[in-house]
């Protein structure tokens, strides 16, 4: 679940990371068309720099780094369709709530 | 179960090994065979090409032995018992396929007309010197099955048993014709369907959610599935756990190939087929099979007749080798003696198990089957050698 | 690649909190995740390959039960043990006739061959040769990454000239194949080349693999950055893919016979070939139908009393 507390949203979209499976290729640097993705000066576990947002504001959630990443530790997705996935989890949730009589289904 | 009536040519018949092998594979239930033409063997696949499109399945003549050795496997993954056909050169082409089948356990059956050999050697005239090869040919530790038979009719009727044994077993069963067999002609009868018994392939009724590909039933053998069942196998010749994935450390093989090993070995005294007459009073066993054993049969009759207590046992399962059955005949024989047309094959298996006594090979670089009488004297000289000519009961 | 070139600045701070996803990466929904992660190298094509493969999957509307995927031996022969799917990974060279022997014993799956270009050319040539000719009706996805890789980076029949090699330490002196050309000519009835640089060209072409009624055949060009970059001093896996997205052409239609690789000539990608022709199986069908009639039993069902 996305808790947005705390986080400004800037840009169309954001990119989800996996660090720890990270291996540094920078296919997603590469060919991101906003080229709003850089190496975090960070790095995992097994030694490998990993990509941040860098500019936040130029995503649009198009998840071309998704289509390019070889070990799926990045994807994208645009806020749009983040909200939408959770009013759909929150209709599935409340849908399965308790059978209290006289509350509809 | 029983056979299914499509693939069984009820009748009486006259015809050669090779044709009775393909009408044997049909009525025992195969339904894709991958081929490739050589010398013997050939006629084998020609009719399963003519027969197979009335009865309902596949033929392909593949581009070489490698991919008719594969696509069997393939065709065994699809739900199909299968079969290929060759002869020696063509069963060095498959080695690699042998161990793929075994390690990753897919019941198929593989038919060697053996001929002359090493090399193209004499593509029309037979041998039995592959016997070694389908044991050990292939790299790494690994058992096989393998029948001869010695007649059109038995052509037919192991067959059945070759593939009954493959889906029992899951692994390749290696029927071990020569040409003599493959191309003699003989009457040979086929009963109707429903006196033949044939095995189906053990399926899991496991859902895919718990299905382990590897993991063995009490009788070592894994319970199999097909593509397209929903079980999303995982299937490889690397070296795997029971979940079907690559394992690649020593425990992982020491797990799965002492398995598959055992696996037959193990069970072999559920595979024993040795066909004995007069052996258990018998001083000298005559062991042999395949045509061989025709031939040995005419030289036992003929030192019976020369008052010898010779006894004949033919070896129809060649391997798992029958152990327990010759080392029988170290404590009832005096000698044993073992013809093939080869330069002392299965004679070793034999020495190996019955180190106490006398073995003697006739061995016969191949080419022809033996004279009868060449086994006949070799019988004689192992009398004589353990003290049995002159009517002398004891040992020198 | 320098990585520092492409590092966050120290000045802009704040870019670096980490999210937690609403959903897993939708590549992993199609991969046996109980095996992630994968062996390939950082940088390597084929994960890339792979990761267009299941979006192909993902939008192509297969039951994902009758999709059966065979690879040979190799980096890319890894691909099959990573697929959730029915998935065979079989010998050197010969993930071609297996395919043949379960598509033909089970006409009903969507058998998808996926192995490198030393596997399917070199030892399986021959086998490429003849499903092509046959038409067999199955797709063939060929990485190549002009070298041997898993076994440390020997010369492959995709070595460009004077590319420096293992077991070509001073130069390769031989004539690289061509790979489309080959496949052409041997009567493959959909044939195109893309590089993993074409992410979404090559989704559309597995995808277009896929409904082709026939033997289709895909060259996916991807880097070697271990073996074949380093040794020839090309830089990293990204450095390899910017190349091919500077140096590739689009030439939709194409002669197959003028697509030859040259090392430092442009890279001719697109669609060569497509065209209707029977597959194996309906030749056979339609010949044994015509000549035998009613006693014709087409090949049945897969269940393995049939």
């Amino acid at each position: 679940m996305i808790d947005d507390s705390g986080q400004t949203r800037v840009g169309k979209g954001t990119v989800f990371v996996n660090a720890e499976i990270c291996k540094g290729c920078a296919y997603c640097i590469e060919f991101c068309p906003a080229d709003c993705l850089r190496f975090s000066r960070n790095y995992n576990a097994k030694g490998y720099h990993y990509p941040v947002l860098a500019k936040p504001e130029a995503c649009v959630g198009c998840n071309t780094c998704g289509q390019y990443c070889p070990d799926y530790a990045i994807f994208g997705m645009r806020y749009k369709d983040i909200d939408a996935l959770e009013a759909e989890r929150k209709a599935a949730a409340s849908g399965k709530g308790d059978e209290t009589p006289g509350r509809e289904p | 179960m029983k056979a299914s009536p499509e693939g069984v040519l009820t009748g009486v018949h006259f015809m050669d090994g090779d044709h009775a092998a393909c009408e044997g594979a049909l009525a025992a239930g195969c339904r894709f065979v991958a081929g490739y033409p050589i010398t013997p063997s050939t006629e084998v696949v020609e009719r399963f090409a003519a027969r197979i499109p009335t009865v309902g399945g596949m033929f392909i003549q593949m581009e070489d032995e490698l991919a008719s050795s594969i696509a069997i496997l393939g065709g065994a993954w699809g739900g199909k018992k299968v079969m290929t056909v060759t002869s020696g050169p063509g069963l060095s082409l498959m080695m690699e396929h042998i161990g793929l089948a075994v390690i990753t356990e897919v019941p198929c059956v593989i038919v060697d007309v053996q001929r002359g050999g090493p090399s193209t050697g004499l593509p029309t005239l037979p041998a039995q010197a592959d016997m070694m090869q389908v044991k050990w040919g292939s790299h790494g530790d690994y058992e096989i099955i393998a029948l001869a038979p010695s007649s059109p009719q038995e052509c037919f009727d192991l067959m059945i048993k070759a593939f009954n044994l493959a889906e029992t077993w899951r692994c390749p069963v290696f029927f071990m014709m020569d040409e003599v067999v493959g191309h003699m002609v003989e009457r040979v009868e086929i009963p109707p369907a429903d006196q033949i018994e044939v095995v189906e392939r053990r399926w899991s009724t496991k859902p895919p959610s718990e299905y382990r590909a590897y993991e063995p039933g009490p009788d070592l053998v894994p319970d199999m599935v097909k593509a397209g069942d929903g079980y999303h196998v995982h299937i490889t010749g690397l070296t795997h756990d029971e979940r079907g994935y690559p394992a690649l450390n020593p425990a992982a093989q020491d797990r799965l190939v002492r398995r598959l090993s055992d696996k037959i070995l193990k069970n072999a005294d559920k595979m024993v087929d040795v066909r004995e007459d007069g052996c258990d009073d018998a001083d000298i066993i005559v062991v042999s099979y395949g045509i061989t054993s025709r031939v040995a049969d005419a030289a036992v009759d003929m030192a019976r007749a020369a008052g010898l207590k010779v006894g004949s046992a033919r070896l129809v399962v060649c391997w798992p080798f029958p152990d327990e059955v010759i080392r029988g005949y170290a404590s009832r024989a005096k000698a044993i003696v073992v013809p093939e047309i080869n330069l002392g094959q299965m004679v070793r298996e034999v020495r190996r198990v019955v180190s106490c006594l006398p073995v003697y090979g006739v061995d016969h670089a191949g080419g022809s089957v033996h004279e009868p009488e060449r086994i006949l004297d070799v019988i004689k000289q192992a009398a004589s050698d353990v003290g049995l000519a002159g009517g002398n009961g004891g040992r020198s | 690649m320098n990585v520092k070139d492409i590092m966050v600045s120290e000045a802009s701070g704040g870019a670096e909190e980490t999210r937690q996803a609403p959903i897993e990466n939708p590549v992993l929904k199609y991969m046996r995740r109980d095996r992630m992660p994968h062996i390939w190298c950082p940088g390597c094509g084929i994960g890339t390959a792979v990761n267009c493969f299941t979006r192909a999957l993902d939008s192509s509307g297969l039951d994902m039960d009758k999709v059966a995927i065979v690879s040979g031996i190799g980096c890319t022969g890894r691909v099959a043990g990573y697929m959730d799917l029915d998935s065979f990974h079989t010998t050197h060279g010969r993930a071609i006739p297996f395919a043949t022997g379960l598509h033909l014993s089970n006409p009903d799956l969507k058998v998808i061959v996926f192995s490198g270009d030393g596997d399917l050319f070199a030892i399986g040539g021959n086998h490429f040769l003849h499903a092509a000719r046959r038409n067999m009706d199955m797709l063939v996805i060929c990485i190549n990454n002009y070298t041997y890789g898993m076994t440390g980076g020997q010369v492959a029949p995709t070595t460009p000239l004077k590319s420096t090699q293992s077991t070509m330490p001073f130069g390769n002196f031989e004539e690289p194949m061509n790979l489309p050309f080959i496949a052409d000519a041997a009567g493959a009835t959909y044939v195109a080349r893309w590089t993993v640089f074409h992410v979404r060209q090559v989704v559309r072409a597995i995808k277009e693999g896929f409904e082709h009624k026939g033997f289709s055949f895909i060259e996916i060009m991807s880097p070697c950055p271990t073996l074949y970059l380093r040794r020839n001093k090309l830089g990293d896996g990204v450095d390899q893919v910017r190349w091919f997205k500077e140096h590739s052409v689009l030439k939709n239609g194409a002669d197959t016979k003028d697509v030859a690789l040259r090392a430092q000539d442009p890279i001719s990608v697109g669609k060569f070939v497509e065209r209707d022709a029977p597959t194996w199986l309906d030749s056979r069908n339609a010949q044994l139908a015509s000549v035998l009639g009613a006693r014709f039993v087409t090949t049945g069902g897969s269940d393995g009393h049939n």
